[in-house]
């Protein structure tokens, strides 16, 4: 048959575009369906919990993966930037995959852990307090919202992650003993977004925060655990700037830009503890306070080394003693 | 009956409803900017930017564009088949189901029920609505190119052929998805699978929604709008099937340095850098077929849309396989860069192909000449500047963005943090937002444009 043919034949020409099109749908997206590199799993990534999933949702409903991305590139300074380069079997329980194509905000693959509850119960609602030139959208109203739970169990089974009925209850009672209790770290700023009657609830925001706070968690809490306490830095024992006054003009410039939102105007404390003093919460040595800051505590200091770099650490540090100074006045 | 316009009622239908979702569409995208530079604006669940893009990006997609696809669709398929319409019913019935369905989508967008997955957020009960309207247009298509009257199927069938078939595959296989309930539903892929078969299909529904039918309409309407014949028939069958064959490949190149396997990045990239062929083998088609007789630009005022339409084509398709290079996408991937990109394609390309095309069909089928060729002239002006000061202004933007993210200082720590590169943003989002203004005039200009020209007649007494 002569080839020109085709052009005379509409239904031969659909079929061969099905088959011109299907090889390469076939060869990189069907067989890699199959494949073992597409779907590595690991012992350390642990599936959502109930109150996670919700959480996700939240984010999916909200449309969070349209300015945020979750998928650390394996690049020196978006290393740097965001923590370790994102795994494929991190995703492993992502149905769906909410990896994004816009950093509008920054990245969020390493937010698990990096900054306390609290942290999020304030910038979440009014980004703009913390943040006076950050373009976030303000999302009040997921504190004034109440969790709906009528279908968590039904998306639980649909993920199959193998949480039984039982299960599933407990693992919402005891989320919702947790944020509404007095120990609650997060507790006063918790209180001062939630309306009265929503306080003794789970708020949408709650799930939210959960689910923030699982974000690429389990892989750092790994490799913590695998790298041991945090002594990396033992040699770097003296402040290379101890008593430099222009050092410590400097470290207050950086001070403000990285560390204010959280220990507060001139260290005087907020969700994290306050600086202007000479009670250090992870001693008050060069060393401590260089290894707390270079490379992060447990609870929600994030790690600056690499955003920093020792030299500015030391600007910082330099600062922080005066800081102590003021404060023990 | 006459051959060949038992449609014009339903292709007339399709050009309003695309009209109006393309306004639509473009105001939302409009407050969208408006909130990168004031975030307060954000004052409504349903108007929080998360939520909003969605709906600019689905509205234009399949409310604008896929409503102009019907329209020039049918209006081909009866001329190039000098067939009527096979099943006109069916079409008008899928008239009336679209812009149900496309308003039942803007709401659920505007509700939060979403997908996550970027141009297939719909939730799985639209999803079937999106089938089944897709099923009652090939059924229309395949059935009047059965019954056709013209031995050879010209190049903008293939397309238009190709389209159906593409759609059809790829949105049925990135849709599969398990319910929670009306509303809700959960991806029947996990992770990087997830990530790969989404890619896989947010690349060719560019392909098939962006490319092919709207080539089916350079093909057609340039040679009918300036009565020169398309250059080469046998660079068009290259093109074809090069570009065909070629696109399903690429949708690795959004994923490089993700987790996905390095290999399937690799040969996304290299498929990209390929597709630059044949997509200059439309653009060079397109340019030659005006080969000498360029005084067209000035004579003809539809010509410049089709010229200005396929040169962006061909720049938006050297740019794409470009940044898909690792070096470049590992600076310019999620920056301000992208979304230059992505509207050069879209405001310069499909919309100006898909105005010229309706100018063309709504004059024909009403029977006068266009209102004025001095308004779609101003059209074409104020889209070009509004689109050229959009993008442009973006790439500097992306350029400044990805600079800032991996400028290092001596000791190898991050000279600015990520809140320094959302600050130096400002500006350059105050000039795209004046820049959409100034896009959306345009706009303006052509749907009063185009109503005049398609107003009825007054009846003679």
């Amino acid at each position: 048959m002569d080839a020109s043919r085709i052009y005379e034949r509409p239904i031969l020409f659909a079929i061969a575009a099905v088959a011109v099109v299907s090889v390469g749908t076939l060869v990189t997206t069907f067989i890699p369906l199959f494949m073992p590199s597409t779907q590595p799993v690991s012992p350390l990534v642990k599936p959502y919990t109930a109150i996670e999933v919700e959480g996700r949702d939240i984010y999916i409903r909200e449309g969070c993966n349209n300015c945020h991305t979750q998928t650390v590139r394996p690049l020196r300074t978006e290393v740097a930037r965001y923590g370790d380069y994102s795994k494929p079997e991190e995703s492993a329980y992502d149905r769906p995959f909410l990896w994004g194509s816009r950093r509008t905000g920054p990245d969020l693959a390493r937010i698990g852990g990096k900054y306390p509850d609290a942290w999020h119960y304030r910038h979440t609602p009014n980004p703009q307090s913390m943040f006076s030139q950050s373009n976030m959208p303000p999302y009040a109203w997921l504190a004034e919202t109440k969790l709906d739970t009528s279908y968590t169990l039904r998306k639980v089974k649909v993920l199959g992650y193998g949480y039984d009925d039982a299960e599933v209850a407990r693992q919402l009672s005891a989320f919702r003993r947790t944020v509404t209790g007095p120990e609650y770290a997060s507790a006063q700023i918790r209180s001062q977004v939630t309306p009265a009657a929503l306080r003794g609830e789970v708020t949408e925001l709650d799930a939210l925060v959960a689910y923030l706070q699982k974000v690429g968690r389990d892989l750092k809490e790994a490799q913590r655990a695998a790298a041991g306490p945090a002594t990396a830095q033992a040699a770097e024992e003296r402040n290379p700037y101890a008593g430099n006054r222009a050092a410590a003009e400097e470290g207050e410039k950086i001070f403000e830009g990285n560390c204010k939102v959280c220990h507060g105007e001139k260290g005087a404390g907020g969700f994290g503890p306050k600086l202007a003093t000479t009670k250090h919460k992870f001693g008050g040595t060069d060393a401590d306070l260089f290894t707390t800051v270079s490379g992060g505590r447990p609870g929600g200091m994030p790690s600056f080394l690499q955003k920093l770099g020792k030299d500015r650490i030391w600007k910082v540090i330099t600062y922080i003693r005066v800081l102590e100074r003021e404060g023990g006045k | 009956m006459t051959n060949g316009d038992r449609g014009n009622g339903i292709v007339m239908g399709f050009t309003l409803s695309a009209i109006f979702w393309l306004i639509v569409g473009l105001l939302v995208g409009l407050w969208l900017a408006a909130e990168m530079v004031f975030p307060a604006l954000n004052f409504a669940p349903w108007l929080a930017f998360g939520r909003l893009r969605v709906v600019h990006t689905n509205g234009l997609t399949y409310g604008f564009a896929v409503a102009g696809i019907f329209a020039c669709s049918f209006y081909m398929l009866e001329k190039l088949t000098r067939a009527p319409l096979a099943f006109p019913a069916l079409a008008r019935l899928q008239l009336w189901l679209f812009n149900i369905a496309i308003a039942l989508a803007a709401l659920s967008l505007f509700a939060g029920m979403n997908t996550s997955k970027e141009y297939a957020e719909l939730e799985w009960p639209l999803d079937i609505v999106v089938v089944v309207l897709w099923v009652m247009f090939a059924v229309n298509v395949m059935g009047t190119l059965i019954r056709r009257r013209e031995k050879q199927m010209y190049i903008s069938l293939w397309f238009l052929i190709a389209c159906v078939v593409t759609v059809a595959v790829v949105y049925i296989l990135n849709n599969l998805e398990v319910p929670v309930n009306l509303t809700k539903s959960y991806s029947a892929y996990a992770g990087v699978n997830d990530a790969n078969v989404q890619w896989w299909f947010g690349h060719n529904a560019v392909g098939a929604v962006f490319t092919f039918p709207i080539l089916a309409m350079f093909y057609y309407f340039l040679p009918r709008s300036t009565g020169l014949p398309i250059y080469s028939h046998r660079l068009s069958i290259i093109a074809f099937w090069s570009l065909v064959f070629g696109y399903l490949w690429t949708g690795a190149h959004h994923l490089m340095f993700t987790p996905l396997p390095e290999w399937i990045q690799t040969v996304g990239l290299a498929f990209s850098i390929f597709l630059i062929a044949p997509s200059w083998g439309s653009v060079v088609n397109g340019y030659y077929t005006l080969s000498g007789n360029w005084d067209k630009m000035k004579s003809n005022y539809l010509t410049k849309f089709f010229v200005f339409g396929i040169t962006f084509y061909g720049l938006q398709t050297v740019q794409g396989p470009t940044q898909a290079l690792r070096t470049l996408t590992s600076y310019f991937h999620y920056t301000e860069w992208v979304i230059g990109h992505v509207h050069m394609g879209t405001m310069g390309w499909v919309t100006m192909i898909i105005s010229a095309s309706m100018y063309f069909m709504t004059a024909k089928i009403a029977g006068r000449e266009v209102h004025s060729e001095k308004l779609a002239n101003l059209h074409f002006w104020l889209i070009l500047l509004g689109q050229l000061l959009f993008t442009v202004t973006l790439w500097i933007a992306g350029i400044v963005q990805g600079a800032m993210w991996k400028a290092v200082n001596p000791d190898g720590s991050l000279m600015y943090s990520f809140l320094d590169g959302v600050a130096a943003m400002y500006p350059f989002w105050e000039i795209r937002l004046f820049a959409g203004f100034l896009y959306f005039a345009g706009i303006a200009v052509f749907a009063y444009n185009l109503l005049m020209t398609a107003r009825p007649r007054p009846l003679a007494t």
